[in-house]
């Protein structure tokens, strides 16, 4: 136990001592809220959709969250190249703990992150369709956030380096972003609908969307239950990956 | 004599290169081993395989009776290590990484705070302990990596060349602090180094390893007497010859040199 809470708490001193990657992080889903936001906005209103920032907020909400996961759970690489993973791979602890010490470090960050995106939108215009809901709403995003920092960690636990990275970044979680229905509605969006059934943001944006905006592709209890299982699922594949790292 | 530390037969490859061949050696519980070898030579490589920071390709590996590759938790559990390289968080303070050292190898709360101030005081860290590691020179980390090693004391010690780039005065505390410990509480201690006085004074028996395999081992006179030698330096000179080793980075460079190659094509 103790082990989990030192290394929790080892990323989140890490992240608030990372000024400039605290303000990065929330300028990007910013600069996405205004710009999508407000350029789209009428084009969204004419098509007979209502309000683009109460459709958007959700999805740039779980944006940032999983930027911020795979982030974290890529500093792996990071803990490799600067020697410190070796600190914790030859301590008398399981890595099975280490690993869920650094996710839960990771997942914290990312939700406090799409908390504050949430706080931000309210300036623009954003409004909650129940605050009562928000909770749950926040629920959903520390599920996710666990999700994708599991799926970071597996996929750092097998690369080496940092040129990696880049990699994921594009090829991953560019798409993962893209197809899950986060800026448009994926109802009648065709093939890219079907794809997105895949993609596990879809399900934490659609999760969200209902709750805070009260519009639905899946319905609440299908997001939940499949966030679920492909949370623990990846958080399996993380420790057994990190489990078998060589040095 | 009770045998803490056995390697038998093992070897390490990383694709075709042979890292380390066939070894086998014994060490003694108490006992202070040096392992002594050119740039290359395996010495990390084999101290990563006790460490279970690697798995062997052939070959068991026992500590403290247990299985390294099978019990790998339980081995875990005896040993410590200072690293060759760098293994601190830059991110957190001098104070923070004992700290959380002390916390991942269950160290009581009042002990460990006691131990971490004795040991910051013996490496002369104490008055930066509240500065971030990032902030630190070479030296200064290299302290604060082997105060942080010293900080529980485990039934092994292994040292990765832990004396490297520091000046005469640190060198001679750390050891008599390390020598203090073996005595006290009986630490088996396991270490290279590239200072040929300092494994001659310290070390109860040597191995000398070269190209991946144990050329010679024994007390520092008896490796002297059998090259006929005055000196333990002229006695490795002779053995391992005079030639410079082509600096081989680590195995893990190494593997990157390839694929990088492999993708530039």
């Amino acid at each position: 136990m103790k082990t989990i809470y030192i290394l929790w708490l080892r990323q989140l001193k890490r992240y608030f001592r990372s000024r400039s990657r605290m303000i990065g992080s929330l300028a990007q889903p910013l600069f996405f809220l205004l710009s999508l936001g407000y350029g789209f906005g009428p084009v969204f209103k004419a098509a007979g959709q209502g309000s683009y920032i109460q459709f958007l907020v959700p999805g740039i909400i779980g944006m940032s969250i999983i930027f911020t996961s795979i982030f974290s759970g890529m500093e792996i690489i990071w803990d490799r190249q600067f020697g410190f993973l070796k600190e914790t791979l030859v301590a008398p602890v399981s890595r099975f703990n280490i690993m869920i010490g650094r996710t839960l470090g990771g997942a914290t960050v990312a939700t406090m992150q799409g908390v504050l995106v949430f706080l931000i939108s309210l300036f623009i215009g954003f409004k909650p369709i129940h605050w009562g809901l928000v909770p749950l709403a926040i629920v959903i995003m520390l599920l996710s956030a666990l999700l994708f920092t599991a799926m970071g960690t597996a996929i750092a636990s097998r690369l080496e380096d940092m040129q990696g990275f880049q990699l994921i970044m594009n090829f991953l979680v560019m798409p993962l972003f893209f197809l899950s229905g986060a800026i448009f509605p994926l109802a009648g969006a065709g093939l890219l609908g079907k794809i997105a059934q895949f993609d596990p943001l879809s399900y934490s944006v659609d999760a969200l969307r209902s709750l805070l905006s009260g519009i639905s592709q899946f319905g609440i209890g299908a997001d939940f239950c499949i966030l679920a299982i492909i949370t623990f699922a990846f958080l399996a594949l993380g420790s057994y990956f990190f489990s078998k790292i060589q040095i | 004599m009770q045998s803490i530390i056995e390697v038998k037969n093992v070897t390490k490859k990383f694709g075709d290169f042979v890292a380390v061949d066939n070894i086998s050696f014994e060490i003694n519980k108490g006992e202070i081993f040096a392992f002594l070898g050119p740039n290359g030579a395996g010495k990390s490589t084999t101290i990563k395989m006790l460490t279970t920071l690697l798995s062997p390709t052939a070959g068991t590996l026992i500590l403290d009776g247990h299985n390294v590759e099978k019990d790998s938790n339980k081995v875990r559990h005896s040993f410590g290590i200072v690293f060759q390289d760098p293994s601190l968080d830059d991110e957190l303070t001098a104070y923070e990484n004992m700290k959380l050292h002390g916390v991942l190898y269950s160290v009581p709360k009042e002990l460990c705070n006691e131990r971490i101030k004795q040991l910051l005081s013996l490496v002369e860290l104490w008055d930066r302990k509240d500065s971030y590691v990032k902030e630190f020179s070479g030296g200064m980390k290299r302290r604060l990596e082997i105060a942080r090693g010293l900080l529980h004391h485990p039934k092994i010690l292994f040292l990765d060349e832990p004396t490297l780039g520091l000046d005469p005065q640190t060198r001679n505390h750390i050891w008599k602090y390390i020598s203090e410990l073996n005595k006290n509480e009986g630490i088996t201690v396991f270490f290279t180094t590239h200072y040929m006085e300092e494994a001659e004074r310290i070390a109860e028996r040597i191995a000398i390893i070269d190209h991946g395999k144990i050329i010679a081992s024994g007390t520092a006179t008896e490796l002297k007497s059998k090259t006929n030698t005055a000196s333990l330096e002229d006695a490795f000179l002779s053995l391992t010859g005079k030639v410079i080793r082509e600096e081989e980075g680590s195995p893990v460079d190494r593997m990157r040199m390839r694929r990088n190659a492999w993708n530039k094509r």
